[in-house]
Formats: C-alpha cells, sequence, structure tokens
C-alpha cells in the first residue's frame, strides 16, 4: 500500500515539476501543430500551382499572339482563334447581374429583415433561400432550359435563336446569383443596430424612409461587397450557360447590349470549355490564356470586395 | 405635411399620417414582398420544370433499362446505378480531401494563428473559393491527371478518370468547408477555452477536446455542405472523368466514368447532344430531378446542424 501510493505521488510530483518548469510545448503538441499548418499550406500552395501551371502556358502564348487573342473570336483554326466575344459576353452577363439580380435581392431581404414579421411564411421563405442558395448551378440551368429557351422562346429568341439568346443567359445567371445577394444583404442589415432605425421612427419617419436614409447607407458596405462577389460568381459560372445553350463562337458585338439581348451568346467560361475539350496543343494553350484572363478578372473582382469591406466595414 | 397640433390640441386625424406617404409606404411595401417572393416562384419553377420533364421521360422509358449495364443515352440505355456509382465515387474522394484539408486549416486559423495571420490568410482561402470550376478542371487535366495520378498509380492508368475529377473537386470544396467550419470554432465562447487552459490544458486538447465539440454542429454543417457542393459540382467531372458518350457500370476510381452532372451536361450539348422525340432528352430532367432531391435533402440537413451553433451562442 505505501509503495503504490508512494509511486503515484512521486510519479504526479516529477510530471506536477515538469509541466510547471517545461515551456508548455511537447512533441506531440508541436506534431499536431505542425500537421495543422501544413492542410493550411497545402490548401493555399493549390492555388499557387494553379497560377503558376496557367500562367507557365499561357504568359508566351499572350506575349506572342495577345492582339489576335483579344481582337478575334471563336475559331477553328488555332491561329485565328480569340476570346473577343467571349469576354464581352462575359461582361454581358455581369451588366445583368447588375442590374436584375441586384436591385430585386436587396428588396426581397429589406423585406425580410425590415418588414416582415416572424411568421410560418417568413421562415418558409427564409429556409426557402438558404436551400436556393445550395441548389447545384446545374439545376439553374436546367431551369434556364426549361422556362426561358423552351417555355418563352418567343420572347427570349424567335427564330433560328431557338431561344439560346443572352437574354435567356442572363437571366439564368441572375436568378443563380439572387439567393447569394439575398442572404449577404440580410447579413448587412442585421448587423445595422436597432438604436440607428429608432432615431428614425423617433422623428416620425415611415418605415421605408428610415430603411432609405438610416438603415440602407449603415449597411452600403456589405451590400456592396455582397453584390460584387455575385458578379465574380457570375463571371466564372460555366454549367448554367451551358445548359441554355451558349455557343462558342456566336455574339453580334456589334451595336451593344440590346441589339445582342435577342441573340446567340457566349461567355469566357464556355469558351474555355470549348478549347479545353479539344485534344490540339494550341487549343490547349489558348484555354490557358483564356483561364488567365478569367482569373485575372475574377480576381480583381474579388479584391474589389475585400477592399471594400475592409475600408468601410463598421462595427458597431 | 398635415400639421399635428391644431391650436394646441393633438387631433387623431393629425396623426394619422400624410396619406402620400402613407401610400408610398404600402407599395414599397409590397414590391419588397414581391422581390422576397420571386424566390418561392423560383423554387416552384425549378421542381415544376425538373418533374415536368421527369414525368416526361418516365412515360418514354423502359423501365427496366432504368438498370441495365450502362449510362448510353442514344442507345436508349438509363442505367441509374452508373451515374450513382459515378457520384458516389468522386464525392467520396473529394471530401477525403476536403474534410481534412479544411478541418485542419479551420482548426489552425481558429486556434493557432495569430490574429494578424488569420486577418491576411482568410482572404486568400476565400480567394481559392472563387476559382472557377471550369479552370479547376483545366488543372485537373493538365497538372493533376499527369503529375499527381498517373505519376503514383502507374501510366497505364487512363488521363480521364474519376480519382483526379475527386481530387479536383475536393480541393475546389475544401475552403468552403474551411471556412464554414472556422466561422462555427471562431463562434466558440472564449471562456470555454480559458476554462481549459485553467485546467492545465495544452492548444491540442483544448482544441480537440473543448473547442472541436463545441462547434460540432458547425463543423457537421461545413462537412455535409461540401458534400452537397461536391455531388452538384460539374465542370470539372464534365472535363476529367472521361464520360463522354456514356459508360458502362464501373466502380474502379481509376477509371473513367459517368457522373449525374456530366451525364446532364453531355446530354444538353456536345457528343450526347439529343433532340427529338425519344426518352433520351427528357432524361436529363429525370437526373436533374435526382440531383436536386438529393442536394435538398443534404442542405436542409446542414441547415438544421447550423441552427444548433446558433442558438447555443
Amino acid at each position: 500500500m505505501r509503495s503504490t501510493r508512494a509511486r503515484v505521488s512521486e510519479v504526479t510530483r516529477r510530471d506536477v515539476e515538469r509541466a510547471l518548469t517545461g515551456r508548455g510545448r511537447t512533441v506531440g503538441e508541436t506534431i499536431f501543430t505542425l500537421l495543422l499548418l501544413l492542410t493550411l499550406i497545402v490548401a493555399l500552395a493549390v492555388l499557387i500551382v494553379l497560377l503558376f501551371n496557367v500562367a507557365r502556358t499561357a504568359i508566351p502564348v499572350l506575349r506572342e499572339r495577345g492582339s489576335v487573342i483579344f481582337n478575334n473570336g471563336y475559331s477553328s483554326l488555332p491561329a485565328n482563334a480569340g476570346i473577343k466575344q467571349a469576354l464581352i459576353g462575359s461582361l454581358y452577363l455581369m451588366v445583368f447581374v447588375a442590374v436584375l439580380a441586384v436591385p430585386l435581392g436587396v428588396g426581397a431581404a429589406i423585406y425580410m429583415e425590415e418588414y416582415a414579421r416572424d411568421t410560418k411564411l417568413t421562415r418558409f421563405i427564409n429556409t426557402n433561400i438558404r436551400n436556393l442558395a445550395g441548389v447545384p448551378a446545374i439545376v439553374y440551368g436546367i431551369l434556364g432550359l426549361a422556362v426561358f429557351v423552351e417555355l418563352l422562346k418567343p420572347l427570349t429568341g424567335p427564330g433560328t435563336v431557338e431561344g439560346k439568346s443572352l437574354l435567356a443567359g442572363g437571366l439564368t445567371i441572375a436568378l443563380m446569383v439572387l439567393p447569394i445577394i439575398i442572404i449577404t444583404t440580410q447579413e448587412a442589415l442585421r448587423a445595422v443596430p436597432r438604436s440607428i432605425r429608432e432615431g428614425g421612427f423617433g422623428v416620425g419617419a415611415t418605415r421605408w424612409e428610415v430603411v432609405r436614409s438610416h438603415v440602407l447607407p449603415s449597411a452600403a458596405p456589405g451590400v456592396l461587397t455582397g453584390s460584387v462577389l455575385a458578379m465574380a460568381r457570375a463571371l466564372g459560372e460555366t454549367a448554367p450557360l451551358i445548359m441554355v445553350g451558349a455557343v462558342t463562337g456566336f455574339l453580334a458585338t456589334k451595336g451593344g447590349i440590346l441589339e445582342a439581348l435577342q441573340q446567340r451568346f457566349t461567355a469566357l467560361p464556355t469558351l474555355i470549355f470549348a478549347y479545353v475539350k479539344k485534344p490540339q496543343q494550341d487549343f490547349q494553350d489558348l484555354a490557358a490564356a483564356a483561364i488567365l484572363v478569367l482569373i485575372v478578372l475574377i480576381f480583381v473582382v474579388n479584391l474589389a470586395a475585400i477592399l471594400l469591406r475592409n475600408r468601410y466595414e463598421r462595427r458597431w | 405635411m398635415a400639421q399635428a397640433v391644431v391650436d394646441g390640441r393633438v387631433t387623431v386625424e393629425a396623426l394619422r399620417g400624410n396619406a402620400r406617404r402613407l401610400r408610398r409606404e404600402r407599395a414599397m411595401r409590397g414590391l419588397f414582398f414581391a422581390a422576397a417572393s420571386l424566390s418561392v416562384v423560383i423554387t416552384a419553377a425549378i421542381i415544376l420544370s425538373l418533374a415536368g420533364g421527369a414525368i416526361d421521360f418516365l412515360s418514354k422509358v423502359e423501365l427496366s433499362t432504368l438498370w441495365s449495364e450502362g449510362w448510353f443515352p442514344r442507345r436508349n440505355l438509363f442505367d441509374v446505378k452508373t451515374i450513382f456509382a459515378g457520384t458516389l465515387i468522386v464525392s467520396v474522394i473529394a471530401m477525403f480531401v476536403a474534410a481534412p484539408l479544411g478541418l485542419g486549416a479551420a482548426l489552425y486559423l481558429s486556434e493557432y494563428a495569430k490574429p494578424r495571420a488569420r486577418r491576411s490568410l482568410k482572404p486568400i482561402l476565400e480567394t481559392l473559393a472563387s476559382v472557377p470550376s471550369v479552370v479547376m478542371g483545366f488543372f485537373a487535366l493538365r497538372f493533376i491527371s499527369p503529375e499527381i495520378v498517373q505519376r503514383f498509380f502507374g501510366s497505364d492508368v487512363p488521363i480521364f478518370n474519376l480519382l483526379s475529377a475527386g481530387i479536383a473537386v475536393g480541393l475546389l470544396v475544401t475552403p468552403l468547408v474551411a471556412s464554414v467550419a472556422e466561422d462555427s470554432m471562431h463562434a466558440v465562447p472564449n471562456a470555454l477555452r480559458e476554462a481549459s487552459f485553467g485546467l492545465g490544458a495544452r492548444r491540442r486538447a483544448t482544441s480537440l477536446h473543448v473547442v472541436a465539440p463545441a462547434a460540432v454542429s458547425g463543423i457537421s454543417a461545413a462537412i455535409i455542405l461540401g458534400v452537397s457542393r461536391a455531388i452538384g459540382e460539374t465542370m470539372i467531372v464534365a472535363i476529367v472523368a472521361g464520360g463522354t458518350g456514356g459508360s458502362l457500370f464501373n466502380l474502379s476510381p481509376l477509371k473513367g466514368g459517368q457522373t449525374m452532372t456530366a451525364a446532364i451536361t453531355a446530354l444538353a450539348t456536345g457528343s450526347d447532344q439529343v433532340r427529338g422525340s425519344g426518352p433520351a432528352y427528357p432524361s436529363l430532367f429525370f437526373v436533374g430531378l435526382l440531383l436536386f432531391l438529393i442536394t435538398l435533402g443534404l442542405n436542409l440537413l446542414s441547415e438544421r446542424f447550423v441552427r444548433r451553433v446558433r442558438r447555443q451562442y
């Protein structure tokens, strides 16, 4: 008995002494930290390897025939092929997001946060929005195919266009990013403290007046960040556009967006997909060049969103 | 503007407010409500368009072809288990990549990184999340398949294989998993950590036995969201999984295969493009419906987990 107790106390004592005098690091602790750090490094290294891999092919191609690539459209001859129409098509799609999805999304978020009482209907709409945000992009493509391309053919693209128009593509993309805009706007509105609103109500403003003059200006950075991120998403999305028939090589670049609405269209990611699928090395190089342009575009948009957030973010 | 005080008295009439302002208030409320209801309309439209096409498909197809030797829409073979197997293989591989990487990165950012490092590392991770899937598909085809998969498993592995697609999807999903998990770990109150440190636990014990259990709903939500995203991922599998033109039933990740999403794109474009009165074209709606239902179930599940985090703290 006595000897056991003595041994226990001896062991405990040693442990306590070691713990008190040591620097708190053990081998297991260090290995665990390094493992975690490794996962983070691997996750981030993917980005670097990817960029390096693309840039290594893309930069010589762009340097060699950048003017051809930026001034020409799709071609089955690699030497003449470029990305001009696709670039313009992608910018047109962003216009749809800005003009259609942002106002609708912000409006819906204002209703959910400022007007709606906590009823069953409200909770249902909220759950519904969250689920829409998780619906795979390709399902939106099928929606666009069924509704905008087939059902609304007379409106979106009569005749030989067969509904596969810029209008159909833009509407599809706008619907796809709508839930993202609603959710980010809701979060921004929720972060505005109640006292700001009460200040408005206190001087007799109606709810809309409070929203317009007090809530929206306070929430603007968050709303803007969400909208910009939605645009970045719209830039890179491919699957829904393929479903609504973005055809490589068709885009009326004369006359601007209004004339192009009912015409066939193409976008940067769909063009990349078309080039990647071709076996010839020349097209693979061209795909790398187009990817570099797309990535730079998306990173610039994302960077703008992050800077906006850091610049104007306010903590209440 | 109506005066609220007349002769020193407040009248009920005056308190009712300016009719024009009230009209505008009602109009704006109506507009906002319409915008919010649009989301319900979109869901209804998705379900109707998917179900309509799916019913059309089921009425045209011979049901025995839904369980045959492969997925070949042109030959009227619609073996559902082929595309299920492809999707399952890709998602499982993806989660074997994304779960350890995403959760490890989240734990590091939330528990180990200094606040300043966290502030600069998180945006980089979010940037990675914005890499378009078509770009990741190109990367899978040009780097992951030849440099990783073929190097480890021998060059007799075809360049188009499910393993490469799974790894690429996993890398694409990692930032999402990391971001959602990190948010929930970061939301764990500091009091819990301090209590643990106070008992003499080191950082590893605190992370694994205090923070991780406290954030378990958020971590589960992150994993489920990751699975849901992996199942719905389209462009990577369309580029590198090698399912163009259909595929035989196959369970080997080192071979090419067809996933649900790749089957849909193949039906809408390219080699499998089919029109006319046969069952091939409406089959894309049927597959779409299956995909929608699976992801919907997963999203509802993760939503439930996330709500539990919110209630707790």
